[in-house]
């Protein structure tokens, strides 16, 4: 049951609106760019709440819902955050709840409550490219997969998108090859991932559906992750986003397990 | 609990959910949710003892709670129709309210149920009443927690946090009593079951056989610390009164402590406990447990993705073991150290909806072993299959495991979730 809740995450608070675009004449460092869209997909605001619908759908149609609450406080623009996820859906693992502390520098703490039993249990830290909640989305994509671990690369110019090529460093740490990502020239909101398997072959697409402008940062509301290989594809949809709420670091302490926090609820 | 009372809570919980439907307003602050179950299980060896059907039972959940500003109140309560005992009941897990009165404390006042400490599946300092006979006879994991009436107070400062429990009246365990599962019997000198259950007297006045529970814990760098205090009674029964032959719940204290947190690539944890049986402190009186030290190692891992294992080395270490020693029979006495390993694996298929797991107790000093394997399959978000076993194995009909020779048991479950 535990690893079901494989993680935290945060995908939610993608976003955002930079200040300032390209540099003068267009030219921005490669290195420049990811920390940019890193920055607008996983840190925007102090913190932040959403709502989160996953439907994952398999290849003979079958539907699986998960619904939970997201919090997220960042302690320093692209270092350490926390996390309080707290589950709504299915009815099996209603309440339950999922606190993390991510270190950039080390492995994050987690902690998960199970109600029925009261029980508060610390997680060993997993292997980041396991299924969020057994959906197409893995844990990685959700709590961002850390710049230093790929070679960055700029690909072929595009008017509206940077598409960035991403190798890793240690290939055999992961399932693919490369990855590509799409990021808008003006937001920075990376828009789209392709995945490349061993042999060179596209097997993983995720793709954001729908951008909204919330208190001033461009979200993904909706996006989409499928699997090419087993044909299950899980869509993801972002709803009562608020940003910059004023969560104090006590929100993401065990209290919260035994008192679900007023900003879950509302 | 009376069927009436049943019946009220049932149209209580039906009432909120109307509300909640059709008033925007509760939808945020009411919600109704629950099961219904069916589960059936067999013996797999004849106990001369007891039905060949070890659990065959229909259990029907409503889980309500309505939250609105000032607190928090929640009800579960379960119907269950018990074919092996041939009874219907009902039965109250949780009625409680929850409060903050102030911004660094929160009181939950009421039914409920209560866990701390580090051990899986193996506990020291927790203190809280278990129901071993759920635990053996294949319902779901939750119903080892047997509900308290108490009353917890839980206050916060930064990373640390004092909690207190009061229990008014004691909360024993659903202890072992032969009327569902057969045990050794010391008396008899044979295993026993429905021939003998196991009567106890129970200490039960209210605000004087009280139990108090208070744990101080906090974090040290990337370490969960605790400290643990239990002032109350046995939770099994840890005694026999030589006049009635009752069982007896004599006094006991525990003084405890805990650290969990990262080791090597998984994270480790240590807990010991000290078992102060308050009416037999030098250890020669027969009629009352001894006091016990009790240790507790462990380590988990994932170890592939979706594949997690831990590992636990439990000892509990009778302490004044000449007095033990002078009052039983030595063929049947226990050793001084009494040793549990246990190792657990639990892995994570199609797409995290079949769930493959195995618990094994294994006890090198009394050579006896008890194995819990469970399939688990979420066919979809509203229905669930269970199948699992319960194996008890062991030389010696005495040993704490085997003991429960003929109890060894598969079963099925079907659950549907709303």
């Amino acid at each position: 049951m535990c690893s079901i809740l494989a993680t935290y995450f945060v995908l939610l608070t993608v976003a955002v609106s930079a200040g300032e675009p390209n540099g003068p004449g267009g030219q921005l460092d490669v290195e420049k760019i990811v920390e940019k869209a890193y920055y607008m997909a996983y840190y925007q605001g102090d913190d932040g709440r959403a709502r989160v619908t996953m439907t994952i759908t398999d290849k003979q149609g079958n539907k699986r819902t998960r619904q939970f609450v997201i919090l997220r406080k960042d302690l320093k623009d692209g270092g350490d955050q926390m996390y309080f996820v707290y589950f709504q859906r299915p009815s099996e693992v209603r309440r339950m709840a999922y606190l993390v502390h991510k270190h950039v520098d080390r492995d994050d703490d987690r902690w998960l409550y199970m109600p029925a039993l009261d029980l508060e249990r610390r997680i060993a830290a997993g292997d980041k490219r396991t299924s969020f909640v057994g959906s197409d989305f893995l844990y990685e994509d959700v709590s961002g997969r850390s710049l230093r671990e790929d070679i960055h690369e700029l690909g072929e110019p595009n008017d509206s998108f940077y598409i960035i090529k991403n190798t890793p460093k240690e290939p055999q740490q992961v399932e693919f090859s490369y990855y590509l990502v799409w990021i808008d020239k003006n937001s920075f909101v990376p828009v789209k991932m392709q995945y490349y398997d061993k042999a060179g072959r596209l097997y993983r697409v995720i793709e954001a559906l729908k951008i909204e402008t919330i208190q001033d940062f461009p979200t993904v509301v909706r996006s989409v992750a499928r699997d090419l290989k087993t044909g299950s594809q899980t869509e993801m949809e972002f709803s009562d986003i608020r940003y910059n709420i004023g969560l104090s670091e006590e929100v993401f302490t065990n209290r919260s397990f035994s008192r679900t926090p007023r900003e879950v609820l509302q | 609990m009376r069927l009436q009372t049943c019946l009220l809570m049932v149209f209580v919980l039906l009432g909120l959910a109307g509300h909640a439907m059709g008033d925007q307003g509760w939808q945020d602050e009411a919600e109704v949710h629950g099961f219904l179950e069916q589960r059936a299980g067999s013996r797999t060896v004849d106990d001369p003892y007891q039905e060949g059907l070890s659990i065959m039972e229909t259990r029907f959940q409503l889980d309500g709670s309505y939250a609105p500003d000032w607190g928090q109140l929640r009800l579960k309560a379960d119907t269950l129709i018990d074919g092996v005992e041939g009874t219907g009941r009902c039965l109250l897990r949780e009625l409680n309210l929850q409060l903050s009165p102030l911004s660094q404390v929160d009181i939950k006042v009421g039914r409920q149920a209560l866990t701390w400490g580090t051990g899986d599946l193996l506990f020291i300092n927790d203190m809280f009443p278990k129901d071993w006979v759920s635990f053996f006879i294949g319902r779901d994991l939750e119903y080892l927690k047997a509900p308290s009436d108490a009353i917890k107070i839980n206050s916060f400062l930064g990373r640390w946090n004092l909690t207190l429990v009061y229990t008014p009246q004691f909360d024993p365990d659903m202890y072992i009593d032969g009327s569902r599962i057969s045990y050794w019997n010391g008396y008899l000198g044979r295993i026993a079951g429905k021939d003998a259950i196991i009567k106890a007297d129970r200490p039960d006045k209210w605000f004087s056989d009280d139990e108090w529970a208070v744990r101080f814990a906090g974090r040290v760098g990337r370490y969960d610390l605790a400290l643990y205090g239990y002032w109350g009674y046995w939770k099994s029964p840890g005694g026999i009164d030589p006049t009635t032959g009752m069982a007896t719940f004599p006094r006991l204290d525990v003084y405890g402590a805990s650290i969990e947190g990262p080791f090597a690539k998984g994270l480790g944890n240590i807990e010991l406990g000290w078992y102060r049986s308050v009416h037999d402190l030098d250890g020669y009186d027969p009629t009352v447990n001894n006091s016990e030290l009790r240790y507790l190692v462990g380590y988990r891992q994932e170890i592939w993705r979706d594949l997690n294992a831990g590992m636990q080395y439990y000892i509990e270490q009778i302490l004044d073991y000449d007095g033990y020693m002078a009052g039983v029979p030595s063929e049947m006495a226990r050793d001084r150290i009494r040793q549990v390993l246990t190792a657990n694996i639990s892995s994570l298929w199609m797409n995290q909806n079949l769930v493959c797991s195995f618990f094994l107790y294994y006890s090198p000093s009394d050579e006896d072993a008890y194995l819990r394997p469970n399939i688990r399959l979420k066919a979809s978000d509203h229905m669930t299959f269970d199948l699992g076993a319960n194996i008890f194995t062991g030389p010696q009909r005495h040993t704490f495991f085997g003991q429960f020779r003929y109890d060894t048991n598969i079963y099925a479950g079907l659950r549907l979730s709303f």
